[in-house]
C-alpha cells in the first residue's frame, strides 16, 4: 500500500516562502494531478515528495511511514523529467536497466525486467540504440522505463509532455493513461496544462502561490470550482468574468446586473454578498447561446476563429469588456457585427469580491 | 593574375594578414628551420659553410649498441675478482677506441649495463646525455600526467559545489597557474634548500628531527621527483579548470535521476561523472602530455640538468646545445625528435579515446 499524505507541508529558501502549508490526502493507486501556473509551487511539491528538496516543516508520509528525513532511493519512489534526463553515454537497454545496475541486480534478472519494460511501452526495436539517435518521444519513452523497471509504488511525474510537440503530447498523455491502468502505482503528475490535468486524473489539486486552492475530480472542479482561480485556471477558453452590482439577495439566491447585462438571479454557493455591493459572474464561454431577438448580453464581434467542431468569437459588450463565447457549430460572424447572447442562471458561477 | 580566391577575400586577408604574417614568422618559418637544419652541420656562428649531413645529426643522438663481455679469466681460467668480491671485465675502452673489430662501436659511451649470468651487457650509445634526458622526459610524463590530472579532477570535484566563499577556493587553487614559471621554480628552489629549506625543517618539526635533511635538488636520487612534485603542484589549477568546465555541462537533472535510482556518491561519479567528462579527459590528457614533455623552465632555473644529469630532458637538451653549444643543427635534431615524439603519442591517445559505434 502506498497511500500518501502531505500535512501542513512548507518550503521557504530563507525568507521566500514557496510552499506555505499543504494538506493533501493521496489514496494508494490514485493519479493526482498538481495543476497551476508557473511558480506556483508545483513542481517544488513534487521534488519535496521525491526527496530532492528538504522539507522546512510539516510531515510527509508514504506508506504510512514518515519519509521527510529519508533520501530519494529509501522512498519508493521514481521519477519521470522534464528534461528525460536519461544518460546521454548509455544505450536505451543501459538506461532502463540503470537502477537494476545499482542495485546490483544480475544480468539475467536486468535482461528479463528491461524486456518486461520495453514490451509495456512498445521499444523493444530501441533497446540497443542510444539517447542521441531518439525523437522527444522515444526519449520521454525511455525515462518512463527506467522508472517502471524497479516497480516503484509511487510514480512522480514532473512536466513530462512540455518538451514534446502538440501531436506527440496527446499520444503520450494517453500511453501514461494507459500506464497507470495497467500497473495500478500511485502516481503523481505535475503540469501546468489544464488539459493534462482534466484527461489523466483521479483527483485535481489546484495551486497557486505556494497553497491549494482546491482538491477534487476534474468533474467536480469543473463544475462546483470553489473560486474565481480555479474556476478560471479550468476549461479551454477559460471562463469569462463579469464584474456585477448585487441588486437583490434572498437567502443564496442573488440577484446581479450590470451596463451590459440585464439583472439575472443566480444560486451563489461560495461567498457573501451584499446588496449594492460587487461580485464577479463566471460564465463558461461554451455555455454561451446566439440568440435572435431579447439576449441577456449584447455586443459587437471583435474576433472569430473557426476551429470547424467550434467557432470561438470574441464580443465587445457594451461597456467596452471582452466577452469570450464558444459555439458548437460552424457559424459565421462578421467582425463587426450585433450580437446577442444568453446563457443559464444554473450554469453561471457567482464570486464574491 | 591572382586567382579568384585572393580577390574576392581582399579585405579578410587583408585584416588576417598582421596575424598570417606573425605566425609564418615565429612558427611555420622556424618549424620548417629546423626540419631542414636537422639533416644539415650549421653552428650559430662559424666561418665554415653550411653542409648537408643527411641523417648523421639522428644517427648521432640515437645510435644505440649492446656489447656483452665474459669476466677477465687468467691463464687457469679462474675468474679474477676485484677487491671488493665483484668480477672484473675488460675495459670498454678496449672497444669504443681505436677497436679495428669493433668498428661499429666506435666513439661510443656505456650509458648502462646489466649481469647475465656470468657474462655482462653493456649498452652503449653515442649519445648517452641525450638518452638519459629522453628517459628523464618519458618518466616525467608518464609520473605528471596521470597524478596531475587526478589532482586535478579531484581539486574539481572538491570546488564545484554550491557553498559560501567556494571562489576563494578556486583562485587559490588557481593562483600558482597565474604566477610566473620561473618564479616558482626560484621560490621552490629555497623550499628544497638542503639546509634552510621549508620542506626540510616542516619534515624535520613533524617527525621531531627524525627525518634527516636532504638536499632535494642536489641529490640525483631525488631531483627529479622534487622537480615533478613542484611541476604538478604548479599547473594543477590550470588542468582543475578546465575539469570544471567539464563537470559543469553534466546537467543537474542526471545526478537527481541518479538520486531517485539509488545511485551512492561512488555511483554517480562511476555512471554520471566520469563518462560525462570523456571528451574533458581526452583534452586534459593530451595537453598535460604536451606540456609535460615540453618541461624546461623548471629545469633551467633549478638544477641545469644536473646533479649527474639526473634531471636533463630533451626541451633542456634542445636549448643547451642549440645556443648553450652553438649547435644549432644538434638543437634543430632534438627539436623535430620531440615533435615527432609528441605528435604520434597525441595521435595514439586520439585513437585509444576514439568514439566507438
Amino acid at each position: 500500500m502506498a497511500s500518501i499524505t502531505l500535512s501542513g507541508l512548507k518550503k521557504s529558501y530563507g525568507a521566500a516562502h514557496v510552499i506555505k502549508g499543504v494538506d493533501i490526502t493521496i489514496e494508494d493507486g490514485e493519479f493526482v494531478v498538481f495543476v497551476g501556473p508557473s511558480g506556483c509551487g508545483k513542481s517544488t511539491l513534487l521534488r519535496m515528495i521525491a526527496g530532492l528538496e528538504d522539507i522546512t516543516s510539516g510531515d510527509l508520509t508514504i506508506a504510512d511511514k514518515r519519509v521527510n528525513d529519508l533520501p530519494p532511493k529509501d522512498r519508493g519512489v521514481a521519477m519521470v523529467f522534464q528534461s528525460y534526463a536519461i544518460f546521454p553515454h548509455m544505450t536505451v537497454r543501459e538506461n532502463v536497466a540503470f537502477g537494476l545496475t545499482i542495485a546490483g541486480d544480475s544480468k539475467e534478472v536486468k535482461k528479463a525486467k528491461v524486456a518486461e519494460a520495453a514490451r509495456i511501452l512498445q521499444m523493444e526495436h530501441l533497446l540497443d540504440r542510444r539517447p542521441s539517435q531518439l525523437s522527444g518521444g522515444q526519449r520521454q519513452r525511455v525515462a518512463i522505463g527506467r522508472a517502471i523497471v524497479r516497480k516503484p509504488e509511487v510514480f512522480l511525474f514532473d512536466e513530462p509532455l512540455s518538451n514534446l510537440d502538440a501531436a506527440l503530447r496527446m499520444d503520450m498523455r494517453m500511453e501514461i493513461g494507459k500506464l497507470h491502468k495497467a500497473l495500478g502505482a500511485t502516481m503523481i503528475y505535475v503540469t501546468h496544462d489544464q488539459v493534462e490535468a482534466m484527461t489523466l486524473a483521479d483527483k485535481i489539486v489546484v495551486l497557486k502561490d505556494g497553497l491549494v486552492q482546491q482538491i477534487g475530480t476534474p468533474m467536480e472542479l469543473y463544475h462546483h470550482p470553489a473560486n474565481a482561480f480555479v474556476a478560471g485556471f479550468l476549461g479551454s477558453p477559460s471562463m469569462n468574468f463579469l464584474d456585477v452590482e448585487v441588486k437583490a439577495v434572498n437567502g443564496n439566491r442573488i440577484t446581479v446586473s450590470n451596463a451590459s447585462l440585464d439583472p439575472v438571479e443566480i444560486e451563489a454557493k461560495t461567498g457573501t454578498y451584499q446588496v449594492g455591493g460587487t461580485a464577479r459572474l463566471g460564465i463558461r464561454p461554451q455555455y454561451l447561446t446566439p440568440v435572435e431577438g431579447a439576449g441577456q448580453l449584447a455586443g459587437k464581434v471583435a474576433l472569430a476563429e473557426r476551429l470547424g467542431a467550434e467557432t470561438v468569437i470574441e464580443i465587445t459588450l457594451a461597456d467596452g469588456k471582452p466577452l469570450i463565447a464558444s459555439l458548437t457549430r460552424d457559424a459565421i460572424f462578421p467582425v463587426g457585427a450585433e450580437i446577442k447572447l444568453t446563457f443559464q442562471a444554473s450554469e453561471a458561477h457567482l464570486f464574491s469580491n | 593574375m591572382a586567382s579568384q580566391f585572393l580577390k574576392s577575400n581582399r579585405t579578410g586577408w587583408l585584416m588576417a594578414g598582421p596575424a598570417a604574417f606573425l605566425i609564418g614568422m615565429f612558427i611555420i618559418l622556424p618549424f620548417v628551420f629546423a626540419i631542414i637544419l636537422s639533416f644539415t652541420n650549421q653552428r650559430l656562428i662559424s666561418p665554415n659553410p653550411t653542409e648537408f649531413t643527411g641523417l648523421s645529426n639522428y644517427r648521432q643522438l640515437l645510435s644505440v649498441a649492446t656489447l656483452t663481455l665474459d669476466p677477465i679469466k687468467d691463464a687457469a681460467g679462474v675468474m679474477q675478482k676485484a677487491a671488493d668480491g665483484t668480477l672484473e671485465y675488460p675495459a670498454i675502452r678496449s672497444f669504443t677506441r681505436g677497436n679495428p673489430d669493433f668498428a661499429h662501436l666506435a666513439g661510443m659511451r656505456e650509458w648502462f649495463s646489466f649481469g647475465w649470468g656470468e657474462s655482462r651487457t653493456y649498452v652503449l650509445a653515442r649519445d648517452v646525455v641525450f638518452l638519459t634526458a629522453l628517459v628523464n622526459t618519458f618518466i616525467f610524463v608518464l609520473v605528471v600526467a596521470p597524478v596531475q590530472g587526478a589532482l586535478a579532477l579531484g581539486l574539481a570535484l572538491l570546488i564545484n559545489q554550491k557553498m559560501r566563499g567556494i571562489n576563494v577556493f578556486r583562485t587559490i587553487y588557481f593562483m600558482p597557474v597565474v604566477v610566473s614559471i620561473v618564479v616558482v621554480s626560484l621560490l621552490w628552489r629555497f623550499i628544497y634548500d638542503g639546509d634552510s629549506g621549508l620542506l626540510n625543517n616542516l619534515l624535520g618539526a613533524i617527525s621531531f628531527g627524525a627525518i634527516p635533511r636532504v638536499d632535494w635538488l642536489g641529490n640525483p636520487n631525488t631531483a627529479l621527483g622534487a622537480i615533478m612534485a613542484m611541476s604538478i603542484w604548479q599547473a594543477v589549477g590550470f588542468h582543475m579548470v578546465i575539469w570544471l568546465s567539464g563537470l559543469q555541462t553534466i546537467s543537474p537533472t542526471l545526478y537527481e535521476a541518479g538520486a531517485i535510482e539509488g545511485a551512492t556518491k561512488w555511483q554517480s561519479f562511476r555512471y554520471i561523472t566520469w563518462p560525462g567528462l570523456k571528451n574533458t579527459a581526452i583534452l586534459v590528457l593530451i595537453v598535460i602530455t604536451m606540456q609535460a614533455f615540453a618541461v624546461f623552465a623548471q629545469i633551467d632555473v633549478m638544477t641545469n640538468g644536473g646533479p649527474l644529469d639526473s634531471t636533463q630532458t630533451i626541451v633542456f637538451q634542445a636549448i643547451e646545445r642549440g645556443y648553450g653549444k652553438q649547435d644549432i643543427s644538434g638543437g634543430s635534431t632534438i627539436s623535430v625528435i620531440l615533435f615527432v615524439l609528441v605528435l604520434s603519442i597525441s595521435l595514439f591517445q586520439r585513437w585509444i579515446t576514439r568514439e566507438r559505434p
